[in-house]
């Protein structure tokens, strides 16, 4: 077995007494908002919504990294796909969401040459590869994805190429949970995201909980972390003591991953940004700093944000600040499904509503 | 877009790693990661290593989970 401790994550016997214990300590109907994509995802794929007790609702959140990104963005992306000697490299979930009027997927079979990586290195070896092309990437992504295409800017710098850019449209998470607590949906307690959380760490998230006493837990993917995490949750609810915790210590510590934050830092800084659903958050986004200017696509190509109306009739900003629920959008199952998505909720593999279709979260 | 099994770095060369991903290898960067060696296990994201796995932290934790399940067992078997 190469998989070191994760399969005992997996081990039935601890589900099924951590199941046990949230259905007998479980008192208050509460609802949990999982703020990650993978979270979301992992949940549905382990069964565990069957598992849990009446009284408990999960919600998801806008943590989906396609989902979260505005209209305009995306629109920025297919201009930018439409420009000549230009190769967008692109993370694949981006290519199939629908912009105003168009795609990625539809600008790639009218010819314009959309690719997709694996990895931001990836990106830049295209620019390597390809000197008299202009190659950029889209970056889409929380504190997570961030690092990763700050260090391939840094390996752009370092390399001298002067035909990689990035079309930034990061976003960082404590900010939006600010703006889904000061909303109007009551949410009884947070599962906060692993995997950003092994970059920010527990601290990131100190001043959000002092300033607001909603129970948060910062949750692993396995089924064992995700239930013991939901435990924590309604342990802290039934006892009215509020706290920020961490269910998944053994890739999260309190200072984050010091190194990943010095890269991001140095290329990006921390500016306003439009989120799908929300609107505008201060100080949610990444921008590339003057010093990095010439790998700024904004710069570098006269493409601008222009405002544009989410698809007609699509709920997907409702969804991801959990409003609703992908059943109550009326054109979930009707018009919009994943081979005819509607809104990038339907499109990525971690969007709400994929979820829901592909593993029957709607009974 | 978060894979979140853990890998284990079997080769580095350059901050470059090979990884083994369940028996699949492939390689990640070391660019992000304070300090690595073969044989740690890591959490790669996106071709980057982002984070080198606490095992201490992660026998503790299944220790416990284990222990609470066993407790719960032991009672509803009426030997508690």
């Amino acid at each position: 077995m190469t998989l070191k401790h994760s399969q005992d994550f997996h081990d039935p016997r601890i589900a099924r007494h951590l199941a046990a214990r949230i259905t007998r300590i479980s008192r208050k109907p509460v609802r949990f908002m999982e703020v990650c994509g993978t979270h979301t995802v992992a949940i549905f794929r382990s069964g565990i919504r069957s598992l849990l007790p009446e009284t408990i609702s999960l919600l998801s959140g806008p943590g989906c990294p396609v989902c979260v990104t505005a209209q305009q963005e995306i629109d920025a992306f297919i201009a930018l796909a439409r420009e000549p000697e230009t190769i967008v490299a692109t993370f694949g979930d981006l290519i199939r969401v629908p912009g105003s009027g168009s795609s990625l997927q539809r600008e790639k079979a009218d010819g314009a040459d959309v690719r997709m990586v694996y990895s931001t290195f990836d990106a830049v070896a295209l620019a390597r590869e390809n000197p008299d092309k202009r190659v950029v990437f889209l970056g889409v992504g929380f504190e997570t994805t961030a690092p990763t295409v700050a260090a391939a800017i840094l390996a752009a710098h370092q390399q001298r190429l002067d035909n990689f850019s990035v079309m930034s449209a990061h976003k960082i998470v404590p900010p939006a949970l600010e703006a889904l607590a000061d909303g109007t949906i009551n949410i009884d307690g947070f599962l906060l995201p692993g995997h950003v959380s092994v970059i920010i760490g527990m601290d990131a998230y100190r001043s959000f909980f002092e300033a607001h006493r909603v129970p948060c837990v910062v949750a692993g993917f396995e089924p064992s972390d995700l239930l013991q995490s939901i435990a924590m949750l309604v342990d802290q609810v039934e006892s009215g003591r509020p706290a920020l915790e961490n269910a998944y210590p053994r890739a999260v510590s309190p200072a984050g991953n010091p190194k990943a934050m010095a890269v991001m830092n140095e290329v990006f800084a921390v500016g306003d940004a439009d989120w799908r659903g929300i609107g505008t958050i201060p100080a949610s986004g990444l921008a590339i700093r003057e010093k990095y200017a010439a790998f700024d696509a904004f710069r570098v190509f006269d493409i601008r944000l222009k405002p544009a109306p989410e698809p007609k009739g699509c709920a997907c900003g409702e969804i991801l600040t959990g409003m609703k629920i992908p059943p109550q959008c009326p054109l979930y199952k009707t018009v919009c499904n994943p081979m005819a998505p509607v809104g990038p909720c339907m499109v990525s593999s971690e969007g709400t509503c994929a979820a829901y279709y592909r593993y029957h979260g709607d009974g | 877009m978060c894979l979140a099994i853990p890998s284990k770095i079997i080769h580095i060369e350059n901050e470059m790693a090979t990884i083994d991903v369940d028996g699949v290898k492939r390689s990640a960067s070391l660019m992000l990661l304070e300090d690595s060696a073969v044989g740690d296990y890591v959490i790669v994201h996106a071709g980057f290593a982002i984070k080198k796995l606490d095992e201490d932290s992660a026998k503790e934790t299944i220790r416990l989970l284990r222990e609470a399940a066993a407790f719960v067992d032991d009672l509803e078997a009426g030997k508690g």
